[in-house]
């Protein structure tokens, strides 16, 4: 399972998209965070970080999509994936060996943002007076995030061998996960039924990290979360209609 | 006996794909899997990898059961499939590399170089893939499927689309590895086979029409040409 870890994320480094994703995010989010005078911090003067962590969830909707769409898609369309599938690995393995790839992936882009970190730390006044917890606290939420996001790309690509459909597909279903069931538990207000939409949503699980606070429950719903879409992927791919 | 076929039928809605084919085939000979296009040569070599799932019967690889110790089996069989699907963006010694680390081979580079040797790829092991002619590629795909030294060797159609040079040195190593290995190849080519399998096998519409040795096969039909054979047989 390392072999194709290594080489699914030894392909995605040698590719162009991969770069383009991580600069774009890293210039959009750099762009809105610092200069634009809307959004920046520096107009908004309080010294915290929330604007990025809201503003990430909505980059990562179209650039992990970016990163995922070609893991299966592109085995299907060039034949490939018959190459792996008659080595000595269950799919399972092979499955998780493209998420981990990604989620790697997703890691190194967020890794030059921990630069505005260091920037407002020392921009706050008294120097250092902010959040920490609450900081580490979206981070790791951010990180989760973009796994739920991964496993719904790697699935999207496992349905389709058109690159552009598993992009579509993933980001729609990234969008309904995200923001969907919190704009249907507004709906449904005062019902049972907002309850189960908010708890369905993956935004109100990032909002209740993004606090600092670390629940169990939020990590099960994420692991949970990922292992429903990654299995969704292992009936896909297992029942071979390519 | 190291490849068992025991009624192995795979269907694909209504359409009778394989239809319970039943062979076998022993270490050091070399089987000859003929048959027209659509006949169900690649479904059963498919299925004999453990990629397709059979709909009933079973197949058994030295020993292990490719449904139930698929893993296991995976381990002693090596497979060329269809058209040599390649990862067209590695180099050459990148991606045999990788191949051996995905059999957790022990010193993969050694096993990557003799590989490299032993299909005559030496000066195109620094090319990227993409960059290799059909020929090549083949050898590639060769070379992936035998750098674990496996006991049985399944070839789809290893010399499809390759020039007379080629053709005699992918036979004479085809050749050699039926010497110590199981191997069964399907191709379209009669001299092929004439020149390498003693035991055919020819499969028409998902049923086996023939089944034995080619002295057995050419008395049978009193004639000594195999394509007469084939063309009388798959009607």
């Amino acid at each position: 399972m390392y072999a194709v870890f290594k080489r699914e994320l030894f392909s995605l480094l040698n590719s162009l998209m991969a770069y383009i994703t991580i600069g774009i995010f890293l210039l959009v989010s750099g762009l809105l965070l610092w200069f634009f005078p809307d959004t920046s911090i520096l107009e908004y003067g309080y010294a915290e970080l929330t604007g990025f962590f809201s503003l990430a969830p909505f980059l990562f909707m179209f650039l992990i999509p970016a990163i995922t769409m070609r893991s299966f898609a592109e085995e299907r369309r060039e034949g490939t994936y018959i190459l792996l599938a008659s080595r000595p690995l269950s799919d399972l393995q092979i499955i998780m060996a493209k998420y981990l790839a990604c989620l790697a992936l997703v890691f190194f882009s967020l890794l030059p943002t921990l630069l505005y970190y260091y920037s407002i730390v020392h921009l706050g006044l008294p120097e250092g007076n902010i959040d920490g917890g609450a900081v580490t606290g979206s981070y790791i939420g951010l990180l989760l995030l973009g796994s739920a996001f991964v496993s719904i790309g790697i699935f999207a690509s496992s349905v389709t061998k058109n690159q552009v459909i598993a992009f579509a597909v993933a980001v729609f279903i990234s969008f309904i996960v995200y923001s969907g069931f919190d704009a249907l538990s507004k709906i449904f207000t005062l019902s049972l039924f907002e309850s189960v939409f908010a708890w369905l949503s993956v935004n109100q699980h990032f909002q209740s990290m993004s606090r600092g606070v670390l629940d169990t429950r939020d990590l099960v719903y994420f692991v949970t979360f990922d292992l429903l879409f990654l299995g969704m992927t292992s009936l896909v791919v297992g029942g071979r209609k390519w | 006996m190291s490849i068992q076929v025991e009624r192995l039928s795979k269907t694909y809605g209504q359409q009778k794909a394989v239809d319970a084919i039943s062979f076998t085939a022993e270490p050091g000979k070399i089987l000859g899997f003929l048959g027209p296009n659509g006949a169900g040569k690649s479904t059963t070599m498919k299925m004999l990898s453990g990629y397709l799932k059979p709909t009933s019967g079973k197949a058994v690889l030295s020993n292990f059961d490719t449904q139930l110790q698929s893993l296991e089996m995976r381990r002693i069989m090596g497979y060329l499939p269809e058209n040599t699907p390649l990862y067209a963006d590695m180099y050459v010694r990148e991606f045999l590399n990788f191949v051996a680390n995905t059999y957790e081979l022990a010193q993969p580079e050694m096993k990557t170089k003799d590989v490299i040797e032993r299909v005559g790829l030496g000066e195109e092991q620094h090319k990227k893939i993409s960059m290799l002619s059909k020929g090549y590629k083949q050898r590639v795909g060769l070379a992936q499927a035998i750098i674990h030294d496996p006991e049985v060797l399944i070839l789809d159609e290893p010399t499809s689309g390759l020039d007379p040079n080629q053709l005699t040195d992918i036979r004479e190593l085809i050749r050699q590895l039926g010497n110590n290995k199981t191997v069964i190849l399907s191709t379209h080519i009669m001299q092929e086979v004439e020149a390498l399998c003693e035991q055919v096998i020819i499969i028409n519409k998902g049923v086996i029409v023939a089944d034995s040795t080619m002295i057995v096969l050419k008395t049978q039909h009193k004639t000594d040409s195999l394509e007469d054979i084939f063309r009388i047989l798959t009607r």
